[in-house]
């Protein structure tokens, strides 16, 4: 008996907020950069608020189809690729696949800008799929501590570090994302503790500190949502670099001591 | 050979005048980074301030410091001019002070006799008298012969910015042929051109004649220009000072001459280097000293004033006077131009501050070395002063020495001229061929009286048909304006120098101009796609459209309605080819109003795209503000769709973003695996959509 035939997913179309054709932000280059619809989380800074709910308003559109204007204007994207962003793309993952794999046959270069926070690690068959298929993710962890995490976004961090030693032990580049929120994201303690617990992973190359802005605010009136975090100002470029340092601090302090131990032993 | 010319490699250039000759043999192609660049000395950090502090003074005296009422100015009307004459390495002003403005009539005398009133100065009654009674000037001779239909087109704007009252520039002299060879070895050029002219007198031949001896006449002032400042420019320059000097004393004599709306500079920068690799070389001068001289040389430049009108300025927004340098490109055998000297023209950005002129153009093609890429975005980053274009697409038609002229227009240097030729607004072309040539604002009929669309609802293939019939009547009333302005323009106010730094038979760029690119498109893709209801005034004439739906927008990368555009380019050009032009002019068309757009908006009543009456164009060939919603790609790439073949006078698109958006430079902890610097972006976007163009271009 022939064993059967993996699962298609081809026919398959997403459900896309909107497409942008110069994203610079998110991963290398110059992107092509997908905004999926839908997303479990709801951050109480989240700047995307038009993106939250899975239903209506979306354009339905096939891997072929957006691949088709990529290779439209691919000369922009040869230093660059596809970022798929959202709301959160793996709620879509089956369609996500296809993207990324047909792409990847393509060889264009794919970004995964994610949460992670639908990851299970016993269910991962998925994911393996996605991942061989994927080059780089962008892994936005909202807070370190789980019990502030679950008040910022209503639910607890534990899958999203799951899916970090999980791409950890798949090797994938990862590039940890953060946004620092004045007064609920800022403390230095858990910026440093952040940083320290990422340098566990070797698979994180980069760290990129997000500060909040109020851009979203707008967004939110248009949608007839309270906005959450009404009153918070804008993370300046000068506090956004302190955070960082902060992060870094706790990264490298980790790494130093876990080299110092290791020669100790040596010796 | 000439001992100016010592350590020069020889070449056709020793024999015949070849500048270009003279660059491929001897220039140097630089791959390095922008280490070397030296800052401003103590003399450039003084002078500037001594300028920061006049511009001040001219701001506060209400944007005019100082304007000649009497002494009209020719190449050699004023004594020398100086800032701090012990500090500049390089001197020279239009009159024989800093921010002066000169008095230049020829255009037209009723412009300069406006511009002093305008900033509270008065002509002398005498120099009016000369120029309304015994001299006549181009203005005049243009009006003597306009036709009403040609009246009434100007004065409801559907042709709009014609150079009919003051200088039309965008003319280049070859300057840098004062340096390499001296002006006396170009005199005895031009007689030896006068001298081999065809013997019998046809009007055409009777003109050539009578303009070489002019030439020749200038040249000799050109001379005194350089004994006025104490320099005997009749043989060639031996250094890089002198060839910088050299170069700008014949620049400076055009612009004594001619108040032209773009008073373009050339492609200087690597010629100039020549000459700087060979100081470098012999110890004579250093890298600081030869960056003094660039930044003082490029300082007088951002000092070259007319005077004009408020109006005029408002036309530019602003007083823009378009001393365009490019920099850079490819050569046909296959080596990049870029020099050290591109570098150190771009870094006087650096070491005197951002400023819009001259306004340095990058000729980018995706063979320029990386380390000067980088170097360019870098700079624009922090200048926002650098213009980009296309060499890769120019370099076919033009060659490797070929400059830009005011913002687009591309000709060879000394070997090809331009007749500028203003715009024509479609946007409103397109009103008067719903209306039967009915101005939509004045009410008047304009236009030839064709049938009126009468429908309810616009019906596409109706408001193509009689468009076509409007936009072939408006290109020959178009074109046969420019035709009169040019030849005025030869007989009253010739540019005498600018055309004796050119050769003998030279090639004519008939320019004209297209306004309203997206406003038609997105128009046209209205009533294709969506419904346009008319509405009428109480005379049956419309004056406003309601859109029912959705439709696409130009500047999305959506074929539909950039397929339109492309359209009316090409066929707009077909019928501007279909007319006779002035001195067999070369027909091109440029879709580039860079600021006049916000003018040519105000003139033209409500459009059937939504867009409300006296709101401002798209600038040039760009998307109707705020209608390209999928980002800069998209928007990009619907303009780079636009046909260089029908619209070779350039397409302009203006592009601005915020530095952050552009990359990030702080990602990475450790190695950097991936590059991801801002200036990786900004190098990158530039390369796309050359590449973008390309491809459009070779279908």
């Amino acid at each position: 008996m022939t064993s059967s035939p993996e699962p298609s997913i081809t026919a398959c179309k997403g459900r896309i907020h909107s497409i942008e054709s110069f994203g610079t932000v998110d991963g290398p280059g110059i992107r092509l950069v997908i905004f999926f619809k839908g997303c479990p989380m709801r951050c109480l800074y989240c700047h995307n608020p038009d993106t939250w709910e899975i239903g209506q308003p979306y354009t339905l559109l096939s891997a072929d189809e957006i691949l088709a204007q990529y290779r439209k204007n691919e000369v922009f994207y040869e230093k660059g690729g596809i970022t798929a962003t959202g709301g959160e793309p793996l709620l879509q993952l089956d369609f996500l696949i296809d993207l990324f794999e047909k792409g990847h046959k393509e060889k264009i270069h794919t970004c995964l800008d994610t949460s992670g926070i639908t990851f299970h690690k016993d269910h991962s068959d998925k994911y393996d799929r996605l991942l061989a298929a994927t080059d780089l993710v962008l892994l936005d962890i909202k807070h370190v501590d789980d019990a502030i995490h679950q008040k910022l976004t209503g639910h607890s961090n534990k899958p999203v570090f799951d899916f970090l030693a999980y791409l950890d032990q798949k090797g994938k580049k990862v590039i940890i994302r953060h946004v620092v929120v004045p007064d609920w994201t800022d403390d230095s303690h858990y910026l440093r503790l952040l940083g320290q617990k990422i340098a566990h992973y070797r698979c994180v190359k980069g760290i990129d500190v997000l500060g909040y802005h109020t851009m979203g605010v707008e967004k939110y009136r248009q949608l007839g949502i309270d906005y959450p975090l009404s009153g918070a100002k804008n993370l300046s470029n000068e506090e956004r670099q302190k955070a960082r340092q902060c992060i870094l601090q706790g990264f490298r302090s980790y790494r130093l001591n876990k080299k110092r131990a290791f020669c100790n032993i040596a010796l | 050979m000439r001992a100016e010319w010592q350590g020069f490699t020889e070449g056709v250039w020793n024999d015949e005048i070849d500048v270009r000759d003279f660059i491929q043999q001897n220039y140097t192609p630089y791959d390095g980074d922008d280490n070397f660049l030296t800052g401003p000395t103590a003399a450039t950090e003084k002078l500037w301030s001594m300028v920061m502090d006049l511009n001040q003074k001219e701001r506060e005296a209400g944007g005019v410091l100082d304007m000649d009422t009497k002494i009209i100015s020719t190449i050699t009307s004023h004594g020398p001019g100086y800032l701090d004459k012990d500090l500049e390495k390089i001197v020279g002003f239009q009159t024989d002070k800093p921010f002066k403005r000169s008095l230049q009539p020829y255009g037209g005398i009723r412009m300069a006799v406006k511009a002093c009133e305008d900033n509270g100065y008065h002509v002398d009654d005498e120099v009016v008298e000369f120029f309304s009674k015994h001299r006549k000037t181009h203005n005049a001779g243009v009006f003597d012969v306009y036709t009403p239909e040609m009246r009434a087109c100007r004065s409801s704007h559907i042709i709009t910015g014609l150079p009919d009252a003051y200088g039309r520039g965008r003319i280049i002299g070859d300057y840098r042929r004062v340096a390499l060879y001296g002006v006396d070895r170009l005199i005895e050029d031009k007689k030896e051109q006068y001298s081999s002219t065809r013997v019998i007198m046809y009007s055409d031949v009777i003109r050539q004649r009578e303009e070489l001896m002019e030439q020749i006449r200038a040249l000799e002032e050109l001379k005194e220009l350089g004994q006025i400042y104490g320099f005997d420019i009749s043989k060639p320059a031996k250094d890089t000072k002198e060839a910088i000097q050299w170069l700008y004393f014949g620049y400076l004599a055009a612009v004594k001459e001619q108040n032209g709306a773009a008073m373009s500079l050339g492609r200087t920068s690597t010629f100039l280097d020549i000459y700087a690799e060979r100081d470098l070389a012999l110890g004579r001068y250093s890298e600081q000293e030869i960056q003094e001289m660039v930044d003082h040389f490029i300082m007088k430049l951002r000092l070259i004033k007319f005077a004009r009108t408020p109006e005029y300025n408002e036309l530019f927004s602003g007083d823009p006077t378009w001393v365009t340098e490019s920099i850079g490109g490819v050569g046909i055998d296959g080596r990049h131009m870029v020099s050290k000297m591109s570098f150190r023209y771009l870094h006087t950005l650096n070491n005197l501050g951002t400023a819009p002129e001259p306004n340095l153009t990058v000729l980018w093609s995706v063979h320029l070395p990386e380390n000067f890429k980088r170097f360019c975005a870098k700079t624009s980053i922090e200048s926002s002063s650098i213009q980009y274009e296309n060499d890769d697409l120019m370099r076919v038609t033009h060659g490797d020495d070929y400059a830009i002229a005011c913002c687009v227009s591309s000709m060879r240097i000394g070997k090809e001229m331009q007749f500028f030729g203003a715009r024509a607004n479609l946007a409103k072309c397109l009103l008067y061929a719903i209306n039967g040539g009915i101005d939509e604002i004045s009410k008047k009929q304009v236009g030839p009286k064709y049938r009126m669309i009468t429908s309810e609802y616009l019906d596409y293939d109706e408001v193509m048909d009689r468009y076509n019939d409007m936009m072939k009547w408006l290109a020959q009333v178009y074109v046969n304006t420019l035709n009169i302005i040019h030849y005025m323009h030869d007989k009253y106010c010739y540019e005498r120098v600018q055309m004796a730094l050119h050769d003998k038979n030279v090639t004519r760029w008939f320019a004209t101009g297209i306004a309203g690119l997206s406003v038609v498109a997105d128009s046209l893709s209205a009533i294709k796609y969506a419904k346009v209801r008319v509405i009428r005034d109480e005379n049956g004439i419309a004056t406003d459209y309601e859109v029912e739906g959705d439709f696409p927008k130009f500047g999305n990368d959506d074929d539909r309605v950039d397929q339109i555009a492309h359209d009316i380019v090409h066929t707009f050009m077909k019928y501007i080819k279909g007319n006779h032009t002035y001195r067999g002019g070369i027909p091109t068309t440029s879709l580039l109003t860079i600021t006049s757009n916000v003018v040519y908006g105000k003139a033209t009543g409500n459009t059937p795209d939504g867009r409300k009456a006296g709101m401002p164009f798209a600038p040039g060939a760009n998307p109707m503000h705020g209608r390209d919603t999928h980002g800069a790609v998209s928007s990009l790439a619907s303009v780079a769709k636009m046909p260089f073949k029908d619209a070779q006078d350039g397409i302009s698109n203006t592009f601005t973003i915020i530095p952050g958006a552009l990359g990030k430079d702080d990602l990475y902890i450790g190695d950097i695996e991936l590059e991801c610097a801002e200036c990786t972006g900004m190098a990158n976007l530039m390369e796309g959509l050359d590449r973008e163009e390309e491809k459009y271009e070779s279908q």
